[in-house]
């Protein structure tokens, strides 16, 4: 718990870093300055790119004590204005999975590998980064907890499949080796009330441990500030909720 | 990516971006999140000219009725324009 009393300070860069196939990447990284330990925290950017409101929310997740790193998963589109990228991966359909946990997984080693680092390490991911978070949660068990803030496309039709996302995400729960906090929107057509319930009756099933909040009154991506979708209170609390999972699992003895 | 849902066409054309005019050669057309449009999803079409890197487009995010809308419009006027005889035989 912060007190006014205390020292604040915290540096943040760009890095470069070896993602997938070994290509390297930027990445946005934030971490407190001290000696810590502490805990790192990935996150996977949504749809939108890698973008100012992911800039903002690795600095937050810094500033409450963890080593933040945001890699930008759509580094091989070249550069520009971070709409103008997103804008070339759209058109393209999205990068493929394994690109993505493979930058993902690149993050996490660098976190690791911190000389502040605590040991312990969480992913946090929103929209298409909540869906790449999970994924990469089940397929890299390198993570202390979990954070899927209305990922889409977690559960998907056959059709769905393509040589991009051969595998629906949900086939791989088994492998999820840490807890999950989910926050949802009612209102959310993707995914849909269906589409969670699916995930948490695969996760109850398979004995998982999962925290799994859906909001009534809200849609998608609610805790956007800058869009349309945003909604104070349901965002108010996603947030307390999520610092207070990332606190138990990986910053206390508890998890 | 959410929807995934992604078309890329060829065009031949102009479009007037944020440095001037450049040579359109592609259109993406994509059902997925706008960056600016109030909606969750849009039509969002963007022009652009992919040998000139990603700066290189000329964006717009349409609701699904003014997609429609404009589909019928393009369609209207040239069909006009044929029946008056304007449309260059190739």
């Amino acid at each position: 718990m912060y007190t006014t009393d205390q020292y604040e300070g915290l540096l943040a860069e760009t890095v470069m870093l070896q993602g997938f196939h070994g290509d390297w990447i930027n990445a946005y990284f934030a971490r407190p300055l001290g000696a810590g330990p502490f805990p790192g925290l990935v996150l996977a950017h949504h749809m939108p790119g890698w973008d100012e409101w992911y800039k903002e929310v690795t600095l937050r997740f810094a500033r409450h004590g963890y080593a933040t790193l945001c890699p930008n998963l759509y580094f091989r589109a070249g550069h520009g204005i971070p709409e103008d990228v997103t804008a070339k991966v759209r058109a393209a359909g999205g990068v493929p999975d394994d690109q993505a946990v493979g930058d993902l997984e690149a993050a996490a080693r660098f976190l690791r590998a911190l000389p502040t680092s605590n040991g312990r390490l969480g992913i946090f991911g929103t929209c298409s980064g909540g869906r790449h978070a999970f994924l990469t949660a089940c397929r890299v068990p390198v993570f202390d907890a979990l954070v899927d803030c209305w990922g889409g496309r977690v559960v998907m039709r056959p059709d769905e499949l393509s040589p991009n996302q051969p595998v629906a995400p949900l086939d791989y729960t088994q492998d999820l080796a840490c807890p999950i906090l989910g926050l949802f929107g009612e209102d959310d057509q993707n995914p849909s009330p269906e589409h969670v319930a699916r995930l948490e009756q695969e996760l109850k099933k398979l004995g998982k441990n999962y925290e799994f909040h859906s909001y009534p009154g809200a849609g998608h991506g609610f805790f956007y500030h800058n869009r349309p979708a945003y909604r104070q209170e349901q965002a108010v609390d996603g947030w307390n909720r999520t610092f207070a999972f990332l606190e138990k699992y990986l910053k206390t003895s508890a998890g | 990516m959410c929807t995934m849902i992604a078309q890329q066409v060829k065009i031949k054309g102009s479009g007037k971006g944020a440095s001037g005019w450049f040579t359109l050669q592609e259109a993406d057309v994509s059902y997925d999140h706008p960056f600016d449009a109030p909606f969750e999803h849009a039509l969002n079409i963007d022009f652009v000219n992919e040998s000139q890197g990603p700066a290189a487009r000329v964006a717009v995010e349409l609701s699904v009725e003014a997609a429609r809308t404009l589909v019928e419009t393009i369609q209207a006027v040239l069909s006009r324009a044929e029946a008056g005889g304007y449309i260059e035989k190739k």
